[in-house]
């Protein structure tokens, strides 16, 4: 009998090569899909850190669900995550790096460097030193207002009168140097060929940009917007140290909230409902961005 | 498609075996013991970490071959809760013996994290010693005793007198009503615009602290309570609950009070310690009887002028009613853990840590009420500095939080409203019906009153 050939032969040689990277498979459904699935579950019931529903745990269905609806906070806390995402990730950190990446690749020598060295500074500091460092620089008597005090201008409380921009910003200044690494890197891959061709047919810097950069870096961008959205929906030190989601609520995101719920009020089960939203919205912009990807692929 | 099967079936079991051989290395048992404390140490709260390193070594050397295990938390008092609640849900993490706030006892021994203490307090010549108020503290729903008391306070208005004198007001001062307050803290403001006349905190920032340093001081003195022990219900709908709301509003409408913006601060508290009381910019606040512990020798604010400069006031009541005067109490307690290996070496070294000698410096240190008749009597503790006196004899006039398990959320319910007021989100009225809905919400339909 003749063997059946090269397919299965092929796949299996494949799957023995996955065989050294099993373990780290199995260690990544261990560590992050567990808690996943534990807190998808801790959502359908009422678990909690003190009080008779930490002792024995009732499963209540969809009750923490339906309690979002008809939440006070909940629905501001959602439609203020997406402004923190809209703007801070997808206009601040992603067309900013797009743009610093751009004039860095025109500029070149000691500004390319210093600019470089300058964005990259923020990044590089760990998440709760930069929001403390963002803290200090709006805060009452900050070195924002310390500045402004210099010109004769009296700062207003940024914190307490505008939280959301001032964690937007915060955000943006952190985030910055992640997009714009990405679209150095991008950039550099743009055939000079074909820009010096649209050079000699006489497009102008605009239009080279628009049909030509732009459409051969798409893959990049659909990557970034990805990268930065995620990270940006989890953000929760900078805002956390910033302005504790306050004041009255004025800065809750998602994330604010889910702790605010699940460990400041101890209610764990109301808390990871909450969290498992927040799964799904980042699940909603991970596919929509694939399929971008995928498009640009193409 | 067989063979990846059970080459994953294969792994999965290898994994397995791993885990299980390394749970398996557990440390034999032998004689040597170890008995964990959780408790709360800050920069500013030091007493307790000096009570029980005291206590370890005085019970080491009386219990050979047994260890004490001590490990503090560094964090503010919503934190050091919730980190004490993670620790208890395992049995690698639970603590023997743990420092708890009276407020969540109750919830806790539902949660089961705390060991009934019945029979050994029945063996304890000591436990005679306690006020019977005081151990009403450590009492569950079922009667039985689950926490022994460290110490407890009261509230009152600490002021400045060289802040008043300024401004024209005899000396010493007592308001008779809310009124009153207002009325000396305009006067207060007229006379010097920089000042902050008259602090009462508000809003979700300083936590715990709205509530006990402020509002409730208000609520209570209104006639109006925010549970009723007798129906066992919440009470919404109260017309003091609205009114003590308008009256944050006044303070901080007319600048009496710190600016919303700092009072939204979880460290203003600091300033009023620290800066703005000493440096003579604020006239007064209210304050738990712990004050003078950051101002004494070694205490994280220390101001030698305190002793002369400061004095207290009772808290009036709206109107002057009767009894006068409003006060809040609380304090901590040691409770040993329901998951404790050794609960008769757990109580034995918690007994240790509330012994007269520990207690007195814990109650001298810390600037708490004593809640030990002989720690009382003692001169050391009526020595220890000169408001000893005048905060004691507020346990007349006391209250005690609802300390029912719902208690923490509905708290944080009037810290909400207290905010939305002074920020100017929510009218008192519209702040108080959110509040009576949230109530609702959180505890259902049938456990609330409408007054």
């Amino acid at each position: 009998m003749p063997v059946p050939d090269s397919p299965y032969r092929g796949s299996l040689r494949r799957r023995f090569r996955l065989l050294p990277v099993a373990p780290s498979i199995l260690l990544l459904l261990l560590f992050m899909l567990a808690p996943v699935a534990w807190s998808f579950y801790a959502s359908f019931t009422d678990v909690a850190l003190s009080g008779k529903a930490a002792l024995n745990p009732q499963w209540i269905g969809l009750d923490n669900y339906a309690r979002m609806l008809t939440d006070s906070v909940f629905p501001l806390s959602a439609w203020l995550t997406v402004v923190f995402v809209a703007v801070s990730a997808i206009l601040g950190q992603n067309a900013l790096g797009l743009l610093i990446a751009l004039l860095m690749t025109k500029s070149g020598g000691a500004t390319e460097s210093f600019v470089g060295t300058a964005v990259i500074a923020s990044w590089v500091l760990p998440e709760i030193v930069a929001a403390f460092a963002a803290y200090a620089y709006f805060s009452q008597d900050g070195t924002l207002n310390q500045l402004l005090g210099l010109l004769g201008v009296h700062g207003a409380n940024w914190l307490y009168a505008f939280p959301m921009a001032a964690v937007i910003l915060a955000n943006v200044w952190r985030g910055t140097a992640f997009s714009m690494l990405v679209y150095r890197a991008a950039l550099a891959q743009v055939p000079r060929d074909i820009s010096e061709a649209a050079l000699m047919d006489g497009a102008r810097g605009w239009q080279r940009l628009a049909f030509i950069t732009l459409p051969i870096i798409r893959g990049s961008i659909a990557t970034n917007l990805m990268l930065v959205t995620l990270q940006t929906l989890a953000v929760f030190t900078l805002i956390w140290v910033m302005t504790a989601g306050g004041p009255s609520n004025a800065s809750t995101t998602l994330p604010v909230l889910a702790y605010q719920e699940a460990f400041k009020l101890g209610d764990i089960g109301y808390g990871t409902a909450i969290a498992s939203v927040l799964i799904l919205i980042g699940m909603v912009f991970g596919t929509v961005y694939v399929r971008l990807l995928r498009r640009a692929n193409q | 498609m067989r063979r990846p099967a059970r080459i994953g079936a294969a792994l999965l079991g290898l994994v397995g075996l791993l885990a299980s051989a390394a749970c398996s290395t557990q440390p034999q048992t032998n004689e040597k013991q170890t008995i964990k404390i959780v408790y709360q140490k800050t920069d500013s709260f030091t007493a307790l970490d000096k009570v029980f390193k005291d206590a370890k070594q005085e019970f080491e050397a009386a219990n050979s071959g047994v260890t004490v295990d001590l490990q503090p938390i560094q964090a503010n008092d919503d934190d050091y809760g919730t980190k004490l609640a993670l620790a208890q849900r395992s049995q690698d993490t639970a603590p023997d013996v743990f420092y708890e706030d009276t407020f969540k006892v109750r919830s806790d021994v539902d949660a089961g994290y705390l060991l009934k203490l019945d029979s050994q307090l029945a063996n304890w010549d000591e436990w005679s010693k306690f006020n019977e108020g005081a151990k009403a503290a450590g009492r569950g729903d079922d009667g039985s005793i689950y926490a022994v008391p460290l110490g407890t306070d009261t509230r009152a208005i600490w002021y400045n007198k060289t802040v008043l004198q300024k401004a024209g007001i005899p000396l010493p001062w007592q308001p008779k009503t809310w009124d009153d307050i207002l009325a000396t803290a305009r006067k207060m403001k007229a006379a010097d615009p920089s000042l902050v006349p008259f602090n009462m905190y508000a809003g979700k920032g300083t936590g715990e602290g709205t509530v006990m340093q402020s509002f409730y001081e208000l609520l209570y003195g209104t006639g109006n309570s925010l549970y009723s022990e007798r129906d066992k219900k919440w009470v919404v709908g109260s017309k003091g609950f609205t009114d003590s709301l308008q009256f944050l509003k006044t303070l901080y409408d007319e600048k009496l009070a710190v600016t919303p913006a700092d009072a939204l601060d979880s460290n203003v508290w600091k300033k009023v310690f620290g800066e703005w009381l000493p440096q003579g910019k604020m006239g007064a606040t209210v304050e738990g009887s712990y004050a003078p512990s950051f101002w004494q020798k070694g205490g994280s604010f220390e101001w030698a002028g305190y002793a002369q400069d400061m004095a207290v006031a009772k808290f009036p009541t709206q109107f002057g009613k009767d009894p006068g005067g409003v006060s809040m109490s609380g304090g901590w307690t040691l409770a040993v853990g329901a998951k404790t290996k050794s609960p008769d070496l757990a109580f034995k070294f918690l007994a240790t840590a509330v012994n007269k000698k520990n207690a007195l410096a814990f109650d001298v240190n810390n600037s708490q009420i004593a809640v030990r008749a002989d720690v009382a009597s003692d001169p050391g503790y009526q020595a220890a500095n000169p408001f000893v006196k005048d905060v004691s004899d507020l346990v007349g006039v006391t209250h005690y939080r609802p300390a029912t398990a719902d208690y923490p959320k509905i708290s944080l319910a009037v810290q909400q409203a207290t905010e939305a007021v002074i920020t100017g989100k929510q009218a008192p009225a519209e702040a108080a019906a959110e509040y009576d809905a949230s109530v609702k919400k959180l505890v259902g339909d049938a456990k609330v009153m409408q007054k």
